[in-house]
């Protein structure tokens, strides 16, 4: 409890701190409006649904190119730390490709996509994709050798041995890597939907900034940090700190 | 020795000392009698080992040509001190290690790989931590090919006679180190192989809980007559659960003894004769290794390093 009244503390500080600078008038109020006014944008941007809907169309987006990252990512991860092509060949490619930022996939995926939502999932998807076959390849090397051990004398083989004993086993390091692949999800769609009209919550920025709307920027990018921490905590913590505890990895609180 | 006050001290000193006599040869026919050379041949066993030799990619001559020949249904513990490679002859049974020279074979045919005939256990329970009690059997037996409708019966079964009922759904994280034990031991009686392979399952246990497991396992290999290989360091879990003891030393790791038990099961680990043979046998051991053993009445004369063709020996001193 006390934690949480030291986190409100410092942000209602801020607020403060962030209230008086507005107020003293250094910048114009256009500029730099206080979080009064951020916060009526919100609430204007709530009521006629603007933010609901920009919200709904990105993570829907969000949700499709995610799917489809870890559908590709997870299994690349498992070939490459199991089959010595894909270690020796495919793994070095990835890491390189890795190091691109994945904005830089936005001009080609224009051009190959043309101004559609297909350009924007295509970035997203190679934003992430590389980060979860890393984090899955990692994991699956990691993974007890003692057990693998037991199910080759157990007679476990195959599809029995990959799906029933190598990724169980793996899950909770691949889960850290999904939490970090969806992190590099979110960013790589915010960057992609603020380059042209896509009707997402990067859309509702460019408009701010076209019209010269600062409360709403930073209504938004207030709106972007609530839902990308409530993503974050709510889905990804739950799920990383309930398979902890049924694998034994830490003592149940 | 002074003056003699009494009569004579001799008259009763001399049945005494012919009891005493009595009792330490009775103790011997009890105990040590019991502990013979075994001499199994390879036509009759289940388990043949022999010439095996090897090496790892250090240069570490982990075995140096081994013979051991399993009938089936025997007890087999391979005993010795680290190094002596006795685990690598256990995994070279269990077909995760392919020897360098000699041949492996179970029921005649060539050992390649691990194979539905063996199971090996490990010092840890190695169960799936993601998976309960009875979903660790069941997981197992499916490997196995058990059909789904009889997995958890058998799997209950087998719960039951390791003395784990009522923990069927609990996860390993939930279980003490000697039930997380008793656990796996339940999952490899319960894929029911013909040699049951055993790496120092008790190694990590507390001396209190290794002697229940000791005895749970020699109850439960009383009652189904498995061939088991067990692998230990510890003279007394040796005796007390092997009806053959195989006496191994390293450097390079080769077998020195192979003893037959004649101890009655089941056996008590505060069995006189047991201790008695666990001294001997740890004076065995003593000896292989190259120390001296524990001083006795008949001193060797000055001799080059005693040859280690080692053929059973007088009753040694106390």
């Amino acid at each position: 409890m006390k934690h949480h009244a030291q986190k409100l503390l410092l942000v209602a500080l801020l607020l403060g701190l962030w209230e008086l600078v507005a107020r003293l008038g250094i910048w114009s109020p256009h500029l730099l409006p206080g979080p009064m006014t951020v916060a009526r944008s919100l609430a204007a941007m709530l009521a006629d649904g603007r933010l609901v809907g920009a919200t709904g169309r990105s993570l829907g987006r969000l949700a499709r190119a995610y799917l489809m990252s870890v559908a590709l990512g997870v299994p690349l991860g498992l070939l490459i730390s199991r089959i010595p092509f894909f270690r020796n060949a495919v793994k070095p490619v990835v890491m390189g490709l890795q190091a691109l930022p994945s904005i830089c996939w936005l001009p080609l995926a224009l051009l190959w996509f043309g101004l559609t939502d297909g350009a924007i999932l295509f970035v997203v998807v190679m934003g992430s994709v590389l980060a979860i076959a890393i984090a899955t390849e990692d994991s699956v090397n990691g993974v007890d050798p003692q057990l693998t051990q037991v199910a080759s004398t157990l007679g476990v083989r195959g599809l029995r041995f990959h799906f029933g004993v190598l990724l169980p086993a793996a899950l909770p390091g691949i889960v850290t890597g999904l939490k970090l692949g969806w992190s590099f999800a979110w960013r790589a769609l915010l960057a992609g939907e603020l380059l042209f009209v896509s009707g997402g919550l990067g859309q509702l920025l460019t408009v701010g900034r076209e019209l010269m709307d600062v409360p709403q920027v930073m209504a938004v990018m207030v709106a972007i940090v609530v839902i990308g921490t409530a993503v974050d905590r709510v889905l990804f913590q739950t799920v990383e700190v309930r398979l902890r505890r049924r694998w034994g990895l830490t003592v149940a609180a | 020795m002074g003056v003699p006050r009494a009569p004579l001290p001799t008259s009763p000193d001399v049945p005494r000392l012919w009891a005493m006599l009595r009792a330490l040869l009775g103790r011997w026919r009890s105990s040590l009698r019991l502990l013979q050379p075994a001499h199994v041949g390879a036509e009759r066993a289940k388990i043949s080992v022999a010439r095996l030799d090897h090496q790892y990619a250090n240069k570490v001559v982990a075995l140096q040509n081994v013979d051991l020949n399993v009938r089936s249904g025997e007890f087999v513990c391979l005993l010795g001190p680290s190094g002596c490679g006795k685990s690598t002859l256990l995994y070279a049974l269990a077909g995760h290690v392919v020897p360098t020279g000699g041949s492996v074979s179970i029921d005649h045919k060539p050992i390649q790989g691990p194979g539905p005939d063996r199971l090996l256990m490990f010092q840890e329970a190695a169960l799936f931590p993601w998976l309960t009690v009875r979903g660790n059997i069941t997981f197992a037996l499916a490997a196995r090919g058990v059909r789904r409708a009889e997995r958890r019966e058998r799997a209950d079964t087998y719960i039951r006679r390791v003395q784990l009922a009522g923990f069927e759904d609990a996860l390993p994280h939930q279980l003490s180190g000697g039930m997380k034990m008793r656990a796996s031991l339940a999952r490899a009686l319960a894929v029911d192989p013909a040699v049951l392979l055993m790496d120092e399952p008790f190694g990590s246990l507390d001396a209190q809980t290794r002697i229940h497991m000791q005895e749970l396992l020699q109850s439960i290999w009383m009652r189904t007559g498995k061939t088991v290989v067990f692998v230990t360091h510890d003279v007394h879990e040796a005796l007390m659960l092997g009806t053959r003891v195989v006496l191994m030393a390293p450097r390079p790791g080769r077998v020195v003894r192979d003893l037959e038990v004649h101890l009655p099961m089941p056996r008590q680990p505060e069995d006189a004769g047991l201790n008695e043979m666990v001294r001997h046998v740890r004076g065995l051991l003593r000896e292989v290794e190259g120390r001296p053993r524990a001083p006795t009445l008949q001193q060797a004369p000055a001799r080059a390093p005693a040859p280690l063709t080692l053929q059973p020996r007088a009753l040694p001193g106390p």
